[in-house]
């Protein structure tokens, strides 16, 4: 250390850098940077960069058990209680195997009504959604200044910070008999759809719009700009270069929107009570069941419907290569 | 030479908010050259090449391709194609079907499409990477994929954005080459956009030098190396030793600022004799080898500090370190400068 001084006085001076590295070539200057200390944590840490699948394991360790656990087995569980029945006096639940729940929820017309309604309902959010958010998107990821996009990044996430309750209840209010709708729409002879499918459409797709702009955005936003001026150049006009250049590159994205859009919808039972009318959708059969009716088996098996439904759309998506780059 | 230009602009200035990136530039580029924009980073020379192409509109001033105006036509309305410096060719696309993908803009019928494409990639030595995608290229294949697909058109001018600005070296080099050949054998106008001197130089029929969105200086590449006409300029395109108005009016006794290259100059242990010659002494700095050169790093003890390129021939008249010597030079070889801002 003292040498080190003696070094950093000499510099100081003028023609210090002669002496400087005159001192340096000395031995006893090789102590003057000292060597690490060897405490537990460099040792461990020297176990570990020496151990790649020990790293691994303890990297991985904590969020396999909540994947696994928590998730997986919640659901196998879920699974498990659908072939099992309530005995109908005690109202307890007998650990019998059968398969009644999964016929009466296959064969029972009220299921297979209700099924087609949710089905039909998530699918007209789902594409009442891609059609609001693409357009959007595309302003946000390829027409508005840098600072025109953060805004309105900010502007579509803006609703996800209020309540799904306080929206849905604004919703109710909204499309009441004597709401703001009908109060705009009067003038011009047309009416609110009133409390309904189509107010529960409504709702749910201006629930989940954020959920679609985003991932869509995001896609848009890797697009090369140059890719579409190349296209362009090429000679083709925008319709084209939105058909053959934009919407292949990011089907993906529109993919990954629509799977929010489609199963967020399917699980949904909320908004259908608030504006919905008398209307039912799969979430409050499975709720029904759960609360009134105290028939866990039976919930178990409704709520295997849209598990089912899903797995057959992520197959779909799968197919189309959409997740590969997810 | 034909009478209309290939591209003419008029008066062309593109402001982005209060910046000017192009300011009233006029420019005339005849059919068949070799043309080239050459400037540092900012200087508004992809601008004017993006303006050529429509990807932007012009605050004012006008772009004429032929004689005809298309200064607010759609990039797709123009009959030029461009190479971008990105190459961007569609990573969707396998190679063959970006190189048809204008033929299918066009609404060619499959077949001849293919066949065309293929004779474009043939061109490039490619038709046999054909059924590839562009993820599966090398730089320099990817190059030619997007030189093919913007010379299947055949446009009346090709617009490349400093297309050899992501190759190394001896790739830059051999497709320098390539590029020169391809525009030979087509006869259209090239439109070359750079920041790498040697490459506007080696490659070009005329330059522009552009400076803060101006032409600084527009020539063959004989007349900027030989006879710049700005401090920018030489400073910009090669090395040059420049002379302040001061040490001009005590090195070579002239009035205004002076630049000298430093291949002109010659080193000596006596002082230049013969007529149209001048010398000063100075003290040699720094050497350094370049293989077929030796720079010198000298001081002038009346001047600035200044570089000679020595050509390495002979042995051991190497000056070492703190060594004192006479640089001359030929008058013919100073070149004057104009004043900055003329």
């Amino acid at each position: 250390m003292r040498r080190l001084l003696k070094v950093d006085r000499g510099l100081g001076r003028d023609q210090g850098l002669n002496l400087a590295t005159h001192e340096a070539t000395s031995a006893e200057v090789t102590h003057s940077v000292p060597s690490p200390r060897r405490t537990p944590a460099r040792r461990t840490s020297a176990y570990l960069t020496k151990h790649p699948r020990t790293r691994l394991a303890l990297l991985l360790s904590a969020p396999l058990f909540w994947l696994v656990v928590v998730y997986i087995v919640a659901l196998l569980l879920l699974l498990m209680t659908a072939f099992w029945r309530v005995d109908t006096f005690t109202g307890d639940i007998t650990r019998e195997w059968t398969f009644d729940n999964i016929v009466t929820v296959a064969t029972g017309a009220l299921y297979q009504t209700v099924t087609l309604r949710t089905l039909g309902i998530a699918t007209a959010v789902t594409v009442i959604d891609v059609a609001i958010a693409m357009p959007i998107a595309f302003f946000m990821a390829k027409v508005a200044s840098p600072r025109a996009q953060r805004l309105l990044v900010i502007a579509v996430l803006m609703p996800l910070w209020a309540s799904y309750l306080v929206k849905a209840y604004a919703w109710r209010s909204v499309l009441s008999k004597d709401g703001i709708l009908e109060w705009l729409l009067a003038p011009v002879g047309l009416h609110s759809p009133g409390y309904g499918i189509p107010a529960t459409v409504l709702t749910l797709s201006y629930l989940w719009l954020p959920y679609v702009i985003l991932p869509i955005y995001a896609g848009l936003e890797r697009v090369p700009d140059s890719l579409l001026e190349a296209s362009a150049d090429l000679g083709a006009r925008t319709t084209r270069t939105m058909g053959s250049v934009v919407l292949p590159l990011a089907f993906p994205a529109i993919v990954a929107g629509t799977i929010f859009a489609f199963a967020l919808s399917l699980g949904d039972y909320i908004t259908v009570n608030i504006v919905g009318g008398a209307s039912q959708m799969l979430g409050n059969l499975v709720y029904t069941n759960v609360g009134a009716a105290n028939n866990l088996p039976l919930a178990a098996a409704i709520a295997l419907i849209p598990i089912a439904i899903i797995f057959g759309y992520l197959a779909l998506a799968r197919r189309t290569g959409a997740l590969d780059s997810l | 030479m034909s009478e209309v230009p290939a591209i003419r602009l008029t008066g062309l200035t593109k402001d982005f908010g209060s910046v000017t990136a192009v300011d009233h530039v006029d420019l005339e580029i005849a059919e068949g050259e070799f043309f080239s924009m050459l400037g540092p980073s900012g200087s508004g020379k992809t601008t004017v090449l993006r303006l050529i192409a429509g990807f932007a509109r012009p605050t004012s001033g006008t772009v004429e391709l032929f004689g005809e105006d298309v200064t607010n036509a759609a990039p797709f309305d123009r009959d030029v194609n461009t190479v971008f410096q990105d190459y961007a060719l569609f990573p969707h696309m396998n190679v063959l079907d970006n190189v048809g993908y204008g033929l299918r803009v066009r609404g060619m019928k499959r077949a001849a499409r293919h066949e065309r494409a293929m004779r474009a990639l043939a061109a490039v030595r490619l038709d046999h990477l054909a059924a590839r995608k562009p993820a599966e290229l090398s730089g320099g294949q990817r190059q030619r994929v997007a030189l093919a697909r913007a010379t299947v058109l055949e446009p009346k001018a090709l617009l490349l954005d400093e297309p050899l600005g992501a190759l190394d070296l001896k790739l830059r080099q051999q497709m320098q080459v390539e590029l020169k050949q391809l525009q030979r054998q087509l006869g259209i106008t090239f439109i070359f956009v750079t920041h790498d001197q040697e490459e506007a130089l080696t490659l070009s029929d005329r330059i522009a030098v552009f400076n803060d969105g101006r032409i600084e200086q527009l020539g063959t590449p004989r007349e900027l190396y030989e006879r710049p006409a700005s401090r920018f300029v030489a400073d910009f395109v090669g090395t040059s030793n420049l002379f302040s108005a001061e040490h001009a009016r005590a090195l070579l006794g002239r009035e205004g600022e002076y630049s000298v290259r430093p291949e002109k100059l010659t080193l000596s242990r006596e002082p230049a004799t013969a007529s149209g010659t001048r010398s000063a002494v100075g003290t040699v700095v720094e050497s350094i080898y370049l293989g077929s050169g030796i720079r010198r790093v000298i001081d002038l003890d009346a001047g600035p500090r200044i570089s000679v390129l020595e050509r390495n021939e002979r042995s051991g008249a190497a000056q070492g370190h703190g060594e004192r010597v006479h640089v001359s030079w030929h008058d013919e070889d100073v070149v004057a400068l104009m004043p900055p801002g003329t």
